[in-house]
């Protein structure tokens, strides 16, 4: 199960420049581990004690997770997952 | 007061004064942070405003860009109406009205596009870009043409055709997206990635929010260097609402007024109520919605500023409430049977709101409210058209006679 992940110039520094990476996973939650495990550094970026942290925005096949099933959310093989700031817009 | 440098609101991590909008540690969203305002005499800063020009640079001295580019749209400075016969009509003692219809584009959009674009182009951008749910995209088109910088604006594909012609018209790449506003400023922010563009309400939001202080500090003056008791502002991504906040809070710091901070009240769709759900249900954070409302204009589901909204409408005292489609037709006409100013749907949701806050007995006896306008009627008259009455005659005297003794009913 392999997708590929979309990374904001925001946190591009953690990926070595990379505005994309692949992770292995079925859920967001199992691809976000899979991600960090491969750039420890991104965790601290994304994640605070509460969880996700509250401007961070994640798409799966363009859909908020918001309202597909959060972190839970099912990710198919070949599939993307996009990560955004979510402070943009008005 | 020179500005020092971009600081994150959740972390307060500062960067260089740059096309910077996220905060690379936490995400949180950038502000332009001034030197301490502490310390200077208000006189002195006061006449420094009043032998300003009469555009929103009279305030430069509180803005990040210290002046407009050579050919920038006169922008601000829009009337602040006494209105009589609407706060008779609701049973409010002092009401005012700040139309932001008389700005170039006929919206308040105005204010924070002539900040960006004047940052974009001290930066060195070539191309101007947005999201936009209309107002801005016919902004960003017009002054980026008195520019002449190339502009790509993103819109809704569906939008109020007014809103299309009023941007395309002035030569910009006008794209619409097939999809809601959420979405367009979704992939606005990866195209903000992958482009080397100024796109306002993205990578030069910190600026332009800014721009929004403007209507603050206006208002404050023409109410001779007061505030208001109440202040009622509409609520999509909650830009706006805060920095009026962040206008009053300043002014009061610096001693420039030394009125309190009004209730800040702040104006949602039913339809789109984000803010308003959150307000009513006691939570800090926005849960998003599918937008459904003829207020397009508002039409935000994922509010950037939303819990700044929460934040500063519980600390002043205000509320954030919600007005259906109904209620927002009514409020455009209400306002233009008392005001004569005609809005588009956002001032039809400030109306509405600003009815239920003064049937719930939110303004006290002798207290002052103000209400922001923010856009053109003319931008929307398809929100509206079933209602509006209309006759013909023959061209003959009789006829007109005929038709003077039937009642109109209204």
């Amino acid at each position: 199960m392999s997708v590929t992940v979309k990374i904001p110039t925001q946190l591009r520094e953690m990926t070595g420049g990379a505005a994309e990476v692949v992770a292995e996973g079925a859920t967001v939650q199992a691809i976000l581990d899979s991600v960090f495990s491969d750039f420890p550094a991104l965790k601290d970026r994304l994640v605070d004690e509460n969880g996700l942290r509250r401007f961070v925005n994640l798409y799966v096949g363009g859909e908020d997770v918001r309202f597909l099933d959060g972190l839970e959310t099912a990710v198919e093989d070949g599939g993307e997952l996009t990560v955004l700031p979510a402070v943009a817009g008005g | 007061m020179p500005p020092k440098s971009l600081k994150c609101k959740e972390c307060q991590e500062e960067y260089p004064l740059e096309a910077l909008y996220a905060c690379s540690r936490c995400f949180g969203p950038l502000e332009v942070s001034y030197d301490s305002f502490v310390g200077r005499d208000p006189e002195e800063l006061r006449r420094r405003i009043q032998a300003g020009p009469n555009t929103l640079w009279r305030y430069a001295d509180f803005l990040p860009v210290s002046k407009p580019p050579v050919g920038a749209l006169p922008t601000g400075m829009t009337p602040l109406i006494k209105a009589e016969r609407l706060g008779k009509e609701l049973g409010i003692d002092e009401l005012w009205i700040k139309s932001e219809t008389a700005n170039p584009t006929h919206s308040f959009k105005d204010r924070v596009v002539a900040i960006a674009l004047a940052r974009a182009l001290e930066l060195g951008f070539d191309t101007f870009a947005c999201a936009s749910t209309g107002n801005l995209a016919n902004a960003v088109a017009a002054h980026a043409a008195a520019a002449g910088v190339p502009a790509w604006v993103f819109i809704p594909s569906d939008l109020e055709k007014e809103k299309i012609t009023a941007t395309a018209i002035h030569g910009a790449r006008v794209v619409g997206v097939e999809g809601n506003y959420d979405q367009v400023n979704r992939l606005c922010s990866e195209i903000a990635n992958e482009r080397d563009w100024a796109f306002v309400n993205v990578n030069l939001r910190p600026y332009y929010a800014e721009g929004s202080k403007t209507l603050g500090y206006e208002v404050a003056e023409q109410l001779g260097w007061k505030l208001p008791n109440h202040f009622v502002a509409p609520v999509a991504s909650g830009s706006l609402h805060t920095r009026i906040g962040r206008a009053f809070d300043e002014w009061r710091e610096i001693g420039l007024v030394d009125s309190p901070l009004p209730s800040m009240h702040g104006a949602q769709a039913a339809g789109c109520a984000p803010v308003a759900n959150a307000f009513a249900e006691g939570e800090d954070l926005c849960r998003p919605v599918k937008p459904d409302t003829i207020a397009r204009s508002l039409a935000i589901g994922d509010p950037a500023d939303g819990p700044f909204a929460l934040e500063l409408a519980r600390r002043t005292g205000g509320a954030i409430e919600a007005a259906t489609d109904d209620e927002i037709r009514e409020g455009i006409s209400l306002l233009a049977r008392t005001t004569g100013v005609f809005t588009e749907t956002a001032g039809g949701v400030t109306i509405a709101v600003l009815k239920k806050l003064a049937e719930r007995g939110s303004f006290g006896p002798g207290e002052s409210v103000v209400a922001a306008i923010t856009g053109d009627g003319l931008k929307t008259p398809d929100a509206i058209s079933d209602s509006i009455s209309f006759e013909t005659v023959a061209p003959q005297f009789e006829a007109f006679e005929q038709l003077e003794r039937v009642e109109v009913t209204a």
